[in-house]
């Protein structure tokens, strides 16, 4: 990885529309296209939110209806099943895992920033391709091998890892504590070495396309929001992801070469091990360092992508532009110095606690601007009802229902009793599980077109939004009871202990919530691939939009822009500008041509335009 | 990072800089973070006691003195290239990339230094991180070797000179980098025993 950047091929500004006879190969599998490779994440990414669907179902079952017997499902399930047709407990424990790291990393990490950063950014700042189409297609075969190697450890016989997606040791560490902290621990770590080269290798292309590839006139000022949180999420990852490197790295140290980084003083079976001298302690604050902004990763370019879509679909200016990038900007500092809010309960000193408290309750701050902004952009604007917008303001419910508990757990003395409960569950499903998913799903419907060069079905897109928007709070919100209640996370069965049987029926409830939610998503799926091949073919700029890709042609190819790259001359948001008989005016209109929606300054810019074309023209 | 809108020029040119040299940069950050985040653990273990106090390998002051060397020859050749001295461009390349092989031998005799002094890889944590110290930084140091082969060789069919610098350009700042890196954990090892 380290040679890597040897290979950043140059980037050919003036590399036009010359033909290119690209083989099948070159074309789909190992394209250095940033709009296939974009396709590449997505594709991959469903997939991989299927399967992790798929887990959480089976252990929605095991909770809902825990006499259900499964026998159905011996086909697939086989050894994992009991004789009496139940799930095995540590296999329960494996499938949470499991569900959590596909549905983190391989769904909302990859498919959502791998899809929408590859394929927007050079649409959107006007440039050919990604600084290294090169580096730009190994980041997305090593996410696919990481894929593999993640896939693989799903049918191997002693399980895949089971400790949860952090993988705390000394449970992960120990081949000795369960079934999944063997090979299948070991499959997870190798998986996730190449998942963090993939996300580096990602990210420094973002960066640098961001900053050295905008076309002129692109300041960035004028950078549509969607770029600015896709940059902001990079430079996060860049800094995060190679400390959770290195705290892989010293786990696999101490689980294959015996050294003592994390573990100390253990006994197993009444035998002391060798280790001492390690903390376990040590692990977690390696991990948060990284998982908290993991959770911003996972959010902010879904944030994004909500900016562009209500400011287009409420026909009006995004309120608050700079408020917008500078609360973006907050958040990605405060992000650093929260992490130890997961580690209230690990017998950390109280008086730091509460330092952490008040960090994190900080972060409400930019949060609620942002949230704000939202809803002040959607008010008295002449909303148009997209199912990509219908996505976005539900991205917006669910980051305000799901961080208003965040201030309760970011309190320590409240997070005591909530911690590893069901509460945090339905906390961090509601604003960043069901809020990224939201944004990805806005993100697809709104691009499609432009993906694709065809249409979704509208109407399928509605009911998909309706059924899953309703889903998704009836699945989560009654989990915040059970937590409040005590009951744990990560607990094989409710019917153990009397305290919890009266929500029996609220679990029933909630299991055949999330299946219809489930089922939902196939009418997603349906219209996606169907629409791919046979859609309506799409008009030039189906939504009104002002930004730079839809001034590409229908399907645009390797290069993007046939001709020169247009020069922008405004920022990306004037919707209903007062003055202007459209509605919109795209950001490659100059200003010289609409004196009568300008505002002073720019009229003073305009007139500075006319003067360089004049120049431009003697030379 | 948000310039006033009024200031800026309408449909001028970008402020950017050459990709490639951005993207080391870029790169350099991320290892960074590895290391920062490596030390930073260092510090929080060391803090909760149960710690092995033991003398720093010897071999690790004449280490720290060939990669400093190297960096002066690397430099030189950098010099040199600019100024198209090709003959001194390959004799510096050639010496630097063997002072670097010069290193790492260095690193590994000081393995050989703390065994004897009977601090192991397995053991306390406190012996453990010099290794992954030491360990992690020639692994990276490998990365740079093979990026000053890669220089050497097209210094030898005189493709480095002063119109085409951004190879060797790239090279002497991933190069500097890691031999910064090392004497900072030198450093931090001796500053925190
Ligand atoms: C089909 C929709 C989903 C359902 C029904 C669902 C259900 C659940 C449940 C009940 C748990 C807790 C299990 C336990 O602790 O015993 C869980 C864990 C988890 N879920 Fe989901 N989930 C869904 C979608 C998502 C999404 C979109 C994300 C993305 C952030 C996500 C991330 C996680 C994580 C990180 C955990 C914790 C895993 C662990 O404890 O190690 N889930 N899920
Ligand atoms: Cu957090």
């Amino acid at each position: 990885m380290a040679v890597a950047e040897v290979q950043i091929e140059e980037h050919d500004v003036h590399h036009d529309d010359h033909e290119h006879h690209d083989s099948f190969i070159s074309k789909y599998i190992f394209s250095t296209d940033h709009k296939t490779i974009a396709k590449q994440f997505l594709i991959t990414g469903i997939f991989w939110a299927l399967i992790g669907g798929a887990l959480s179902l089976l252990f929605r079952l095991q909770l809902g209806f825990p006499d259900m017997d499964l026998g159905f499902l011996q086909p697939i399930l086989g050894g994992w099943l009991t004789d009496t047709g139940k799930l095995d407990t540590e296999f329960y424990l494996a499938l949470v895992t499991m569900h959590g790291t596909i549905m983190v990393f391989f769904v909302l990490t990859a498919g959502l920033s791998g899809t929408f950063s590859n394929y927007l950014i050079p649409l959107q700042i006007g440039a050919r391709d990604m600084a290294s189409g090169f580096m730009n297609m190994l980041s997305y075969w090593f996410f696919f091998l990481s894929s593999v190697i993640m896939f693989i450890s799903l049918f191997i016989e002693t399980g895949p890892a089971s400790g949860g997606w952090t993988v705390y040791p000394p449970l992960s560490a120990l081949p000795q504590a369960m079934s999944g902290s063997g090979l299948g621990m070991t499959l997870w770590l190798v998986s996730m070495v190449f998942f963090i080269a993939s996300t580096l290798l990602g990210g420094i292309n973002y960066i640098t396309t961001v900053i050295n590839l905008r076309t002129e006139g692109m300041t960035f000022s004028r950078l549509p929001l969607t770029i600015w949180a896709f940059f902001i999420t990079a430079v996060i990852g860049l800094l995060s992801f190679p400390v959770l490197f290195s705290a892989a790295l010293l786990l696999v140290f101490d689980r294959s070469f015996g050294t003592s980084f994390y573990l100390s003083d253990i006994y197993i079976g009444g035998e002391a091990l060798p280790n001492t001298g390690g903390s376990p302690i040590l692990y977690q604050h390696l991990f948060w360092f990284l998982g908290h902004p993991e959770v911003y990763i996972v959010l902010l370019p879904a944030l994004g992508i909500t900016s562009e879509v209500i400011s287009t679909n409420s026909r009006k200016p995004i309120f608050g532009y700079q408020a917008m990038i500078i609360s973006m900007l907050a958040i990605a500092v405060l992000s650093f110095i929260v992490w130890a809010h997961h580690m209230f309960v690990s017998g950390m000193n109280p008086f730091l606690g509460s330092i952490f408290t008040i960090l994190t309750l900080i972060i409400a701050v930019p949060s609620a601007v942002k949230a704000f902004n939202y809803i002040t952009t959607l008010w008295r604007g002449n909303i148009v009802f997209t199912p990509a917008m219908l996505f976005s303001i539900g991205l917006v419910s669910f980051f305000i229902s799901g961080g208003l508990t965040g201030l309760f757990l970011g309190n320590s003395a409240i997070d005591i009793n909530l911690h590893d409960t069901y509460f945090v569950v339905a906390h961090f499903h509601l604003v960043m599980g069901s809020a990224s998913f939201f944004g990805l799903m806005a993100g697809v419907y709104h691009w499609f077109p432009k993906m694709f060069g065809r249409m979704m079905d509208s109407t399928l897109g509605h009911i998909h939004f309706w059924m899953t928007f309703i889903g998704v709070y009836l699945v989560f919100f009654p989990l915040h009871y059970i937590g409040i209640a005590g009951f744990p996370r990560r607990y094989y069965s409710f019917t153990n202990f009397d305290a919890f049987s009266i929500f029996t029926d609220l679990n029933a409830f909630v299991s055949v919530a999330a299946i219809l939610t489930f089922a939902a998503q196939f009418i997603f799926l349906f219209n996606f691939f169907y629409n791919i091949f046979r859609g309506r073919k799409a008009p030039a700029n189906p939504w009104n939009s002002t930004t730079l890709e839809w001034t590409t042609p229908r399907v645009p190819g390797h290069g993007n822009w046939p001709g020169e790259i247009p020069k922008v001359y405004r920022w990306s948001y004037d919707y209903s500008k007062p003055g202007s008989d459209k509605d919109f005016i795209p950001q490659t209109v100059p200003l010289s041509e609409t004196p009568e929606s300008n505002l002073p300054h720019e009229n003073e810019m305009a007139s500075k335009e006319s003067v360089a074309k004049k120049d431009a023209a003697k030379a | 990072m948000t310039p006033d809108l009024s200031m800026q020029p309408n449909a001028s040119k970008v402020l950017s800089m050459h990709p490639k040299k951005f993207a080391v940069w870029l790169f350099i950050i991320s290892i960074t973070m590895i290391f920062a985040a490596m030390t930073s653990a260092y510090i929080v273990k060391q803090a909760e006691g149960n710690w092995l106090i033991f003398d720093m390998p010897t071999a690790f002051l004449y280490t720290s003195g060939v990669i400093i060397l190297s960096s002066v020859t690397m430099q030189w050749a950098y010099l040199a290239a600019s100024r198209d001295n090709l003959g001194q461009v390959k004799w510096m390349m050639l010496l630097t990339v063997v002072l670097s092989i010069v290193f790492l031998f260095g690193q590994y005799y000081s393995w050989i230094e703390l065994v004897d002094s009977d601090v192991f890889f397995v053991g306390n944590p406190a012996g453990s991180f010099v290794y992954v110290f030491t360990g992690l930084h020639a692994f990276h140091l490998v990365s740079g070797i093979v990026f000053l082969i890669i220089v050497l060789s097209s210094a030898m069919k005189y493709k480095v000179h002063s119109k085409s610098l951004v190879q060797i350009e790239m090279c002497a700042t991933y190069w500097h980098f890691l031999g910064g890196l090392w004497l900072y954990l030198y450093l931090f090892l001796i500053l925190n025993n």
